[in-house]
């Protein structure tokens, strides 16, 4: 009985701890407040950046992502743990970091940037900024996930696909990736979470500026000592996608399952 | 007609074999596990290149080191079939069986009749709009076959087609392969680890161990097969 109490205690209170301050952010507000506030101009801008930049950020971590990990994985060639390691560094580092080290490559007197610049394309505090910011940071995300999706495929599959008459590109196209896109769109979905909540490298390689680089999270930030109703509708939609963004992985997940 | 002799180092023994088999034959692998049958079928279909050797397929050269020819996979008309089958399981059964001719370009009524035609010899017409993912795994390898032979290969590899099937669909499956590859006339290589498939199905045989031929059976038509050394 002390066993079962005790475990019913660990449980809420881990869940109460997860939870309570999700649902405090809805009990701040009202929902006259909430909707009014979705029509403030800043709201609107920053949502649009945010869903614009990250939709282009996941295509690019998409289209080029897929076949890079797959290439990855089926192929053995030197150096292959030091990309791997490449791969998985940004989620262990310090998102201000990334931004910092991405303003020292592509900032106007940086290595890449300073030629960018001198071809009238700045990289930095531009919105293209926060599009690289966002793929440096979240890219992993994708790239892990398919990683471990191609690893798991029988390359059988693959190879019969060929002795078929299949070049490489058609059994990339019509095999490989249908057989895997459970597994890739919910990378592709945790990518876009990632994409769309991303802060510390963007605030230090792209800066805050209204309508250009001032993504929600952002937005969040700057008017939480300024207009805290604003600040609190961006939250509040930044948790609903949350949400919805975590039921269509376990969606996924289980449709897996199913196909397994 | 199929002449191989291939060399080639694996991790603990040197895989040295010489094969030949006629049209309309079917040459039975056996060995151990390890003993270095899978690798010759992959050496044969060109996923893995030999050291050394050579390999015809009805006199085209598929694979020479000497002259450096090495033909690409999807080139070398060769039907495999693996041991999990390998059907794609997000197809159907239509679309499996008509995969290689679209990657071949056939146009789409010859497609159509090729498919159909193979439906009916491997009798598997009901299943042709079902999901490969729902079928029991005697259905999947006579979809494996049918994919592999609806392209008119000039050869035919099956990998422990049997492996997993019940009595019933190995008797079925063995008169598959019997009678698809002596209507297609075409060489067959068949690795098993039972004797009694051997027996039921093979014109001959050969025994692999750690990469040379130790043992051959030989049955009328079947021209030999032996070990270089």
């Amino acid at each position: 009985m002390l066993t079962l109490i005790g475990a019913a205690f660990l449980i809420a209170s881990v869940t109460l701890y997860l939870a309570l301050p999700i649902v405090a952010l809805f009990f701040r507000t009202t929902p006259e407040l909430f909707f009014s506030s979705l029509n403030d101009p800043e709201v609107i801008a920053a949502l649009t950046l945010s869903l614009v930049t990250s939709v282009i950020s996941l295509a690019v971590v998409i289209v080029i992502g897929t076949p890079f990990a797959y290439v990855h994985c089926r192929s053995q060639y030197p150096g292959k743990v030091v990309v791997d390691t490449l791969i998985d560094l940004p989620l262990v580092l310090p998102p201000a970091v990334a931004g910092v080290a991405l303003l020292v490559l592509y900032g106007r007197a940086g290595l890449v940037g300073k030629y960018a610049s001198l071809l009238g394309v700045p990289i930095a505090f531009t919105t293209l900024a926060v599009i690289m910011a966002q793929i440096f940071v979240a890219s992993p995300f994708y790239l892990r996930q398919a990683k471990s999706i191609f690893d798991q495929l029988d390359p059988a599959y693959e190879q019969t696909a060929r002795t078929l008459g299949a070049g490489p590109v058609r059994v990339f196209l019509r095999v490989v990736v249908p057989m895997t896109a459970g597994g890739l769109v919910s990378g592709a979905v945790m990518t876009f979470g990632r994409a769309l909540g991303e802060f510390g490298a963007t605030i230090m390689f792209a800066g805050n500026l209204p309508g250009v680089t001032q993504t929600m999270p952002l937005a969040v930030y700057v008017n939480m000592s300024g207009n805290f109703n604003v600040g609190l509708t961006i939250s509040i939609l930044l948790v609903l996608i949350s949400f919805a963004i975590m039921i269509a992985v376990r969606l996924l997940a289980i449709k897996e399952v199913s196909h397994a | 007609m199929l002449d191989v002799h291939i060399v080639r180092k694996l991790r603990d023994f040197t895989l040295d074999i010489t094969l030949h088999v006629d049209d309309g034959k079917i040459l039975v692998l056996m060995g151990e596990n390890g003993a270095g049958k899978s690798t010759t079928l992959n050496s044969i279909a060109g996923l893995l290149s030999p050291d050394t050797g050579s390999i015809r397929l009805n006199g085209s050269v598929l694979f020479d080191a000497e002259s450096g020819i090495d033909i690409p996979v999807e080139e070398r008309r060769i039907g495999y079939v693996f041991q999990k089958s390998a059907v794609f399981p997000h197809m159907t059964v239509r679309e499996n069986i008509a995969f290689g001719l679209v990657a071949q370009h056939i146009d789409e009524r010859n497609r159509e009749k090729r498919v159909a035609r193979w439906l009916d010899c491997l009798d598997i017409r009901n299943l042709s709009g079902v999901r490969a993912a729902q079928l029991s795994g005697g259905q999947k390898q006579r979809v494996a076959l049918a994919r592999a032979l609806a392209t008119e290969p000039a050869l035919l590899m099956l990998d422990e087609p049997f492996s997993g099937l019940d009595a019933g669909s190995r008797v079925s499956v063995k008169d598959a392969i019997r009678k698809c590859t002596s209507d297609l006339n075409i060489p067959c290589i068949m690795v098993t680890h039972r004797a009694e498939d051997a027996r039921d199905i093979g014109d001959g045989s050969c025994t692999l161990c750690r990469g040379n031929i130790t043992g051959a059976g030989s049955a009328s038509g079947f021209s030999g097969c032996g070990c270089r050394n």
